[in-house]
Formats: C-alpha cells, sequence, structure tokens
C-alpha cells in the first residue's frame, strides 16, 4: 500500500524542480529589472500619490532638453551611418580579401572595443581640445594660426570619437557571419556566370545583411544610451545629449528629490527616442534572416586586390593608428607629464603621476571596488542569466516571452535610465530599504545591466544541448535536479564561463551607471578616472586610465587563454 | 523482464490528436516491434511509457505496477520507472567516456565503486566496446556510438528496454550487423524490448511479434512476422510491408476484367471471394514475385527493363500502359529462360489480394 501513496504523492506534488526555477527566475527579474523600471514611471507622473503630469511635460517642452534630444539623435545617426559603413567595409577587407597581415590587423581591430570610450575621448580632448590640445597647439605655432584648426569639442568631435569605438560592433559580426558563409555560394553565381562585383552586391551583401543590421543596431542603442564620449567632449561646450543633460540635472540637485524627478522625466524622454529609434530600424531593415550562414567554419574564397592591395593595406594600418594607437600613446604621454600643458619632451617626465595616484585614498578603493562588483556581477549574472535561460529554453512555462523580454529589456535600456530607476527603487520606497551609496546599489543596476549577455551565452549553448540528453539521464535513474548538475551544467559550462567574462570586462571599465550611483566610498575605477580630470588633475587621471587599460589588457589576456583551454570540451 | 500493457492511451499536442485510444500488450522476453510511417505517433507511444509525455486518458502496466493511470491520477516519475531506452540520436553524453557513460545508471541506483567497474566491463563485453572504455563519444564512430547507448540501457538490468529507430543512421551493412547483435543480446539477457521502427525490412529481421500502426496513429495489426507477411489485414498493412503493385479491377457477374491505364484485359483466372466489398470499387493487389510469366497466359505484357540483382531479376512491365514490377528467382529465369527487355509475354497472378481503390486525398 505504501507503494501506491508513493505514486500519488509523485503526482501530487505541486511545487516541482520546474516550478521552483520558474519562481525563482521570476521574482528575481522582478527585483532586478521590473521595480526599477516601474518607479521610474510611477516618479515622473504620480508626485506623492497623485497623478501629476505637469514635472513630465514642463521637462518635454524645455528647450535645453529638447535641444539635448536633438543632440543624441544627430550623434546616434551619424555615429550609426558611418559606423556601420566602416565597420562592414573593413570586416569585408579583413574577411574576404588577400590583405596581408590578417590576424594581426583582426587583433587591433578589436581593440577598440575593449578600451573604454571615455579614455578615448580624454586622449581626442588632450590633443585636439579647442583651446588647450597639444596638436591644436603644435599646428597654431607652426603655420601661426590665430586660432585652434580642429575643435573636437564639437558634434562632429563626438560623432568621430564614438565611430572609432562603436564600429567594432559591426565588424565584429559581419567577419564571423562571412566566415561561416558557406562559400560555395559564391562560387555557384561565379559558375553561373557573374561578375565578382555581382557576385559582392547581389549575394555576399544580401547574405550578410542580418549581421550588419544587429550590429548597426547595436551601435545605435549603445550611441543613443552613450555618456562617456559626450560628457567628456560637451560639457565644456555647453553640448548636450540626454545622458549627459540627466547626469548634469542629478548632480547639480545634490540628491535632491526633486532632480531625480526631473531625471526620471528625461528618462523616460531617452527611452521613448530609443524605442522610436528600434522602431524605425525595424522598419528600414526589416530583412529575413538567412539559415545559409552555418555553424561550422569553411574556408572562404579570397578576392585578390591585386593594384589595390598596397592603398588598402596603407588605409588599414592609418585607420589603426588614428583609432588605436594616437589615444594610447597620447594617455600614456600624458600621464608621464610633471604638469598638464607642459610640452611633451622626455625633459618633462616624471613617475610621479603614478605615485600620486596610488597614494590617494579613493584609488586603490575604487580598483578593489570595480573588481568586487565585475567580479559579483559577473559570477550572479552568469548563474542567473543561465537559469532565466533554462526556464526559457527548456521548461517553457507560460508566458516565457515576457521572461526573455524582461531580461532583456535592460539591455536596451540606457545605462543612465537604469540608474535612476535603481535609485528612486532602493532609496528606501519599498519596504524601506536603503541601499544608496553602498555597493549594493551598483551592484543591482551591474546585475540588470549584464544580465541578457550571460542569458544569450548560456541560451546559445542550451540550444546546442539536445533535450534526448536530459531524458537519458532522467530514464538511468536521475532525478530532475540529478540531471541537470550531471548532464546540463557540465555541458554548458563553457558558455557559462565566456558569459561571465563578456560581463567581467564591460564592468571593469564602467562610468555611466555609476556615475551616478556612487557614494563617497563606492567610486569605481572608471569614476575615480572621471572625477580625477574632473577636478582639473589631467595627468593623474590619465596614470589611472593607463593603469585600467593594463588591467584590462591583462584580464582579456586571461580570458583569451581561459576560453581556449575549453574548448576541448 | 516483464509485460508491458497499453490500455486505451489518448494524446495530443495541441489540437493534434496523435494517439486515440491505443492499446498494446508486449509479452514477458519478446521482442515487438513497432512499424509504422514517420509521424504515426510511435515515438509519443513510447515517451509515454517512460513518463516524458503525459497522457490524456488511459493506463500503462509495467507487470503488475501501475505506472501511469489517467483515473487514479498516477504518474510514476520518470527516474523510477526502471526502462532502459536506446534514442534515435543515441543521447550519448559528449561530456562522459563510455564507461562513465554506461556506468550512469548503475551510480543513480548506489551500486558500489567494484561492482560498478564490474558490471561495465561485462556490459561492455556484450557489446564488443570493452577495447573504448576510456574513449569520450566524439571519438567513436555512429555505430560504436549506439552500442554505448545500448549498452547503458542494458547496464541496469531494466524490465524492459525500448529502442526507438536506433539503427537508422547507420550503413546498410552496419545495419544488419547491429540487428544480429541486438537480437543476440536479447536473448542472453531475456530482456522484454519494444523496436520501433518505419523500417519494415529491420523489424521482419528482428521481431518475434510485429505490430503495424497506420499513419493515424491506430493500430492495424498485431501477429507475428508470416502472419503480417502472409494475411495483411488491409490495403495499408499490404502496401507498408513490401513493394506492391495495384490494378484497377471490374467484376460483372462472376467475370473480372483487369482495367490498368489504358488497357482492358479479360482476367479469367481471377477468383473473387465470396462476400467482397464492391460498393466502393475494387483494385488487386499483387507482390513482385507473385507476378509470373507464362508465355500460354492470355494476359500479354511487354517486358521494358530487366535489372539483374544477384539473387534475382527485377523488371518493369507493362500491362496496357501500367507499369508493374515483377521479380524473378535467379534459378527459377535460369530453368524457365529470362525475358528479354522489348519481348511481349503472358503473365499471371498468384497470392492476389482484393482491396478498395485508394482515397484521393482531397486537398
Amino acid at each position: 500500500m505504501s507503494h501506491k501513496k508513493d505514486l500519488a504523492a509523485v503526482d501530487g506534488r505541486r511545487f516541482n524542480v520546474d516550478g521552483i526555477l520558474t519562481a525563482v527566475s521570476v521574482v528575481l527579474l522582478l527585483i532586478v529589472v521590473v521595480i526599477p523600471v516601474f518607479s521610474i514611471i510611477y516618479n515622473s507622473f504620480f508626485y506623492k500619490g497623485q497623478f501629476d503630469p505637469q514635472l513630465f511635460i514642463g521637462q518635454l517642452t524645455d528647450a535645453n532638453n529638447l535641444a539635448a534630444m536633438w543632440n543624441t539623435i544627430k550623434i546616434a545617426f551619424w555615429v550609426t551611418l558611418l559606423g556601420t559603413i566602416l565597420g562592414t567595409f573593413y570586416a569585408w577587407l579583413l574577411g574576404r580579401s588577400d590583405i596581408p597581415a590578417k590576424g594581426l590587423m583582426r587583433a587591433l581591430f578589436n581593440i577598440p572595443y575593449m578600451f573604454p570610450p571615455f579614455l578615448g575621448a580624454m586622449a581626442w580632448d588632450l590633443l585636439l581640445n579647442g583651446r588647450s590640445g597639444y596638436l591644436n597647439k603644435a599646428l597654431m605655432e607652426i603655420f601661426h594660426l590665430s586660432k585652434a584648426p580642429v575643435n573636437i569639442n564639437t558634434l562632429a568631435g563626438i560623432i568621430f570619437v564614438e565611430i572609432s569605438y562603436y564600429f567594432p560592433f559591426v565588424f565584429m559580426q559581419v567577419v564571423s557571419a562571412l566566415e561561416r558563409m558557406d562559400p560555395t555560394l559564391e562560387e555557384c553565381a561565379r559558375i553561373a556566370g557573374a561578375k565578382q562585383m555581382t557576385v559582392i552586391r547581389k549575394i555576399t551583401l544580401p547574405l550578410v545583411v542580418p549581421a550588419i543590421s544587429a550590429g548597426a543596431l547595436l551601435i545605435m542603442t549603445t550611441s543613443l544610451a552613450h555618456f562617456g564620449v559626450p560628457s567628456i567632449l560637451g560639457f565644456s561646450q555647453g553640448i548636450f545629449t540626454l545622458p549627459t543633460k540627466i547626469y548634469a540635472v542629478i548632480s547639480r540637485s545634490e540628491g535632491s528629490f526633486e532632480g531625480i524627478r526631473q531625471g526620471a522625466a528625461l528618462s523616460i524622454m531617452l527611452v521613448i527616442v530609443v524605442s522610436i529609434a528600434l522602431i524605425i530600424q525595424k522598419k528600414v531593415l526589416s530583412s529575413g534572416s538567412y539559415d545559409i550562414i552555418k555553424g561550422k567554419s569553411m574556408r572562404p574564397t579570397l578576392i585578390k586586390l591585386r593594384g589595390a592591395k598596397i592603398p588598402l593595406l596603407v588605409l588599414c594600418i592609418a585607420t589603426l593608428i588614428l583609432i588605436v594607437v594616437v589615444p594610447l600613446v597620447m594617455i600614456f604621454l600624458v600621464s608621464l607629464v610633471k604638469a598638464y600643458g607642459l610640452p611633451l619632451v622626455p625633459e618633462n617626465f616624471t613617475f610621479n603621476n603614478y605615485m600620486k595616484v596610488f597614494r590617494m585614498d579613493g584609488t586603490m578603493n575604487s580598483i578593489f571596488n570595480s573588481l568586487k562588483l565585475s567580479i559579483g556581477a559577473g559570477i550572479i549574472c552568469m548563474f542567473l542569466g543561465t537559469l532565466i535561460a533554462y526556464v526559457v529554453q527548456k521548461i517553457k512555462p507560460k508566458g516565457k516571452e515576457a521572461l526573455e523580454i524582461l531580461s532583456v529589456l535592460p539591455y536596451s535600456l540606457p545605462g543612465t535610465v537604469l540608474a535612476i530607476g535603481v535609485i528612486l527603487a532602493w532609496s528606501g520606497a519599498i519596504f524601506g530599504i536603503k541601499l544608496s551609496n553602498t555597493l549594493w546599489i551598483i551592484l543591482i543596476a551591474y546585475i540588470a545591466r549584464y544580465l541578457s549577455f550571460s542569458m544569450k551565452s548560456s541560451s546559445a549553448a542550451l540550444l546546442q544541448v539536445h533535450p534526448s540528453l536530459e531524458e537519458a539521464a532522467r530514464t538511468c535513474g536521475a532525478s530532475h535536479m540529478e540531471s541537470l548538475k550531471d548532464v546540463t551544467l557540465p555541458l554548458i559550462r563553457p558558455a557559462m564561463v565566456s558569459g561571465f567574462f563578456l560581463i567581467f570586462l564591460p564592468a571593469m571599465r564602467e562610468v555611466t551607471t555609476s556615475v551616478l550611483l556612487y557614494g563617497p566610498y563606492t567610486r569605481t575605477l572608471g569614476v575615480q578616472i572621471y572625477s580625477l580630470r574632473d577636478a582639473g588633475m589631467i595627468p593623474q587621471a590619465a596614470a589611472l586610465g593607463s593603469i585600467a587599460i593594463v588591467l584590462i589588457i591583462i584580464c582579456n589576456t586571461i580570458v583569451t587563454e581561459v576560453t581556449k583551454d575549453r574548448k576541448g570540451v | 523482464m516483464a509485460k508491458v500493457s497499453f490500455k486505451n492511451i489518448s494524446f495530443k499536442y495541441g489540437d493534434h490528436q496523435i494517439l486515440k485510444d491505443f492499446s498494446l500488450d508486449i509479452e514477458s522476453g519478446e521482442i515487438m516491434c513497432l512499424v509504422g510511417p514517420s509521424g504515426c505517433g510511435k515515438t509519443t507511444l513510447v515517451r509515454c511509457l517512460l513518463g516524458l509525455n503525459k497522457p490524456e486518458t488511459g493506463e500503462i502496466y509495467v507487470g503488475d505496477t501501475c505506472i501511469f493511470s489517467a483515473k487514479s491520477r498516477t504518474n510514476m516519475a520518470v527516474e523510477r520507472r526502471n526502462i532502459g531506452i536506446v534514442f534515435q540520436d543515441y543521447a550519448v553524453w559528449p561530456h562522459l567516456t563510455v564507461s562513465e557513460n554506461v556506468g550512469y545508471p548503475l551510480k543513480k541506483k548506489r551500486v558500489s565503486k567494484a561492482e560498478i567497474a564490474q558490471r561495465v566491463a561485462d556490459t561492455l563485453a556484450l557489446v564488443n566496446m570493452t577495447e573504448y572504455a576510456n574513449h569520450l563519444p566524439s571519438q567513436l564512430s555512429g555505430g560504436q556510438q549506439q552500442r554505448v547507448a545500448i549498452a547503458r540501457a542494458l547496464v541496469s538490468n531494466s524490465d524492459i528496454i525500448v529502442m526507438d529507430e536506433p539503427i537508422t543512421n547507420l550503413d546498410a551493412k552496419l545495419r544488419e550487423q547491429m540487428l544480429e547483435e541486438i537480437r543476440e543480446i536479447q536473448r542472453k539477457s531475456g530482456t522484454t524490448v519494444l523496436y520501433i521502427t518505419h523500417d519494415q525490412q529491420s523489424a521482419l529481421q528482428l521481431c518475434d511479434r510485429m505490430a503495424i500502426m497506420e499513419p493515424d496513429g491506430t493500430l492495424c495489426q498485431l501477429g507475428t512476422d508470416e502472419d503480417i507477411i502472409l494475411r495483411p489485414a488491409n490495403r495499408f498493412t499490404f502496401e507498408f510491408i513490401g513493394v506492391s503493385n495495384f490494378i484497377p479491377v471490374e467484376a460483372n457477374g462472376g467475370k473480372l476484367t483487369l482495367k490498368p491505364e489504358g488497357g482492358s484485359f479479360p482476367w479469367a483466372d481471377g477468383v473473387l471471394p465470396e462476400g467482397t466489398d464492391l460498393s466502393q470499387g475494387l483494385e488487386v493487389g499483387v507482390r513482385p514475385n507473385d507476378i509470373v510469366f507464362d508465355p500460354q497466359s492470355p494476359l500479354r505484357a511487354v517486358v521494358t527493363r530487366s535489372v539483374f540483382l544477384g539473387s534475382e531479376y527485377d523488371y518493369f512491365i507493362q500491362l496496357g500502359s501500367q507499369e508493374l514490377r515483377v521479380q524473378q528467382n535467379t534459378l527459377d529465369a535460369a530453368r524457365y529462360g529470362i525475358v528479354k527487355e522489348g519481348a511481349e509475354t503472358g503473365i499471371r497472378l498468384l497470392n492476389y489480394r482484393f482491396y478498395p481503390p485508394k482515397k484521393e486525398v482531397s486537398a
């Protein structure tokens, strides 16, 4: 009889593993995503429990805010357009032509991706600042000019710097699509009598359009939400974008609730702009995705450049020098100079800046904070992202689409907006929980911001794990939990590890979110560099910037080594 | 070793009814082949047995244990059903070695390490995989992976082993060899085997009994292989189990006339069994090796092509303008003479069966 009772218990058990996993991911998404987003909307339209659209309308009709909105749109438009063209061109050149030194150049083209854009902006500001840029001064001296020939502190300057850091988004997507494309598709067209240019136009390009549009989308959303470059190049000239305007409003208000509410209203404006842009993008590039691109790597046919080889090689090298070498060298040289403004000659060089930076209380603290936050966010997102991916891919509960959207939503939400949501949600509004000025509040923001990275990575891996593998474990006598532990987890472990690093690296150099959330003892590395520069300690900022770059390069090398080892699995 | 009973199983995917009141008994210690065209619900039935799908109605028994009953709300957990399975795609875990794969079910049963090692070694020997014990699945061929999957299903002495089209991915020679091995392994272990396939040829080679499923998921015939070949229950089984020719027939009083495309031939030998239903029209079905050449026969056909296949000759002949397949044993061909391409000859039909014509599939 006991046997029978047992069976009934098995069937009647309501809280099975699937249910628990689903419930946990719903709760976590609620905390990390839903509450902050809801807080923004609520606080922009409601005041002390009353519906009050006054503030929002006021912000929306403010001329300064509208100007900031136009700037944001203009910058994003040009950055997306030019960045996409540049990225596609170089992707084709390195992916499909016989240009020499490909491996090296590809590695170099990926550098801007790991390099924090605001450091690049700093470097270009040092070189081409309208008043005191080193290059501008030199040019004025040589050609006896009364005015700086190039001024980076303009919209065009901001666009230029953003392009140089964001075109790799398109570049990387398209290169990998080109490599995975079945070369016989092109060969067939050639055999059928099409000329080389016709093949590129009619076959190659349409096939990589999905990759191009995915990359372009990434550029656009990132640029619309970007804080670092416009804040460094634009503030001094009064050029604002929505993210920098939000920052200005909040830092001016010094934490007053009114200021945060204004920020929230501006955030909604920004979200509206991003949403409209996403819709337009979808309309313009509503191309079907092709399954012709295969997962396995093949050897594509290379196109001979012949006479154009050398000029194109020179162009590549010049681009690399302009976007990679010049900013790096500039930051490093300025970090050595005794005082900002002195000529960059060996007599003026000293290591004192580094000493000074390290002797400052905040510096070591900020490095450790960033490490703690990046590792913490990386690990938590790795598990949470995998959990959500598992729920969406394998358990498929009712409303799984909602779960998926919720986990990807923060990714298209600008970091600034997310920060404000987190401030509003966790400053005592809910259960009196007050996290402001702690690392926890930054951690929550990071988790929300980077969750989709690990989710996508684990999702892709889970799709590769055929359901029968888990079912086979069940039939062999493993409980659901055991089959997860013994089969599924080991199989997606490499993807989880790479998901961790996908989060760790950008979190290490994060500024946008933390600049709004930091407190006296919770500066991050990015914030510390930003505030050093703000305080006019430019050589010291450059010194810390150089340290950050070295740290990032070290971490990146470790990542590549670690992921290389995992390939055998 | 255990008897398996499906009783009135129904299963739906969304609005799509896969199984309806499906019942089947598998005797203890036999190899039962479940044969049916792709998409008829064979795999769904297996998944119901394993507990991976939950039927809407019905009961499933293994031995005396009820593992599923819609009425009493019994649904034993997958891991407690003790059914070995060889999945269509093997489902060998890529991150474990061969012996870890095979030892996994024992590990889950908390068998001691020493015993696991012993039983894994024995089972690997049974499937001739001893030398690959420490290989990873990625280092094995398809056939070897499949043997790992079979070993994994065998190792824990399950009551039943289910094999879901396990050999479709192998080449013809290996397929034959694997069937022999499965037969051999079953003889040694005495386990009940439910073998799922859409390929009647391997089913005939392997099974004690066969169950034929129709495309709509109903069971249309259950019997030994001789039963099924010699006494097909309906047109579907007749067609499914081998190559067949169908010629329209007209019955007029007691006289039969063959009405192939582009012709009309009185068929004097033809005998219509009493009580044949004529309301839907009539066709005669005949296997290629049941059409024999007889120069004296008034049924005249033209040989369009003849192919020598070693043990037999394969002919394409035209009756009227309808093409028929004919097979002739090489021995018979040698005795009675090979019919040349282009020659006209007489034919006779043996072992024919009458069926209603196939309904036109309405678009």
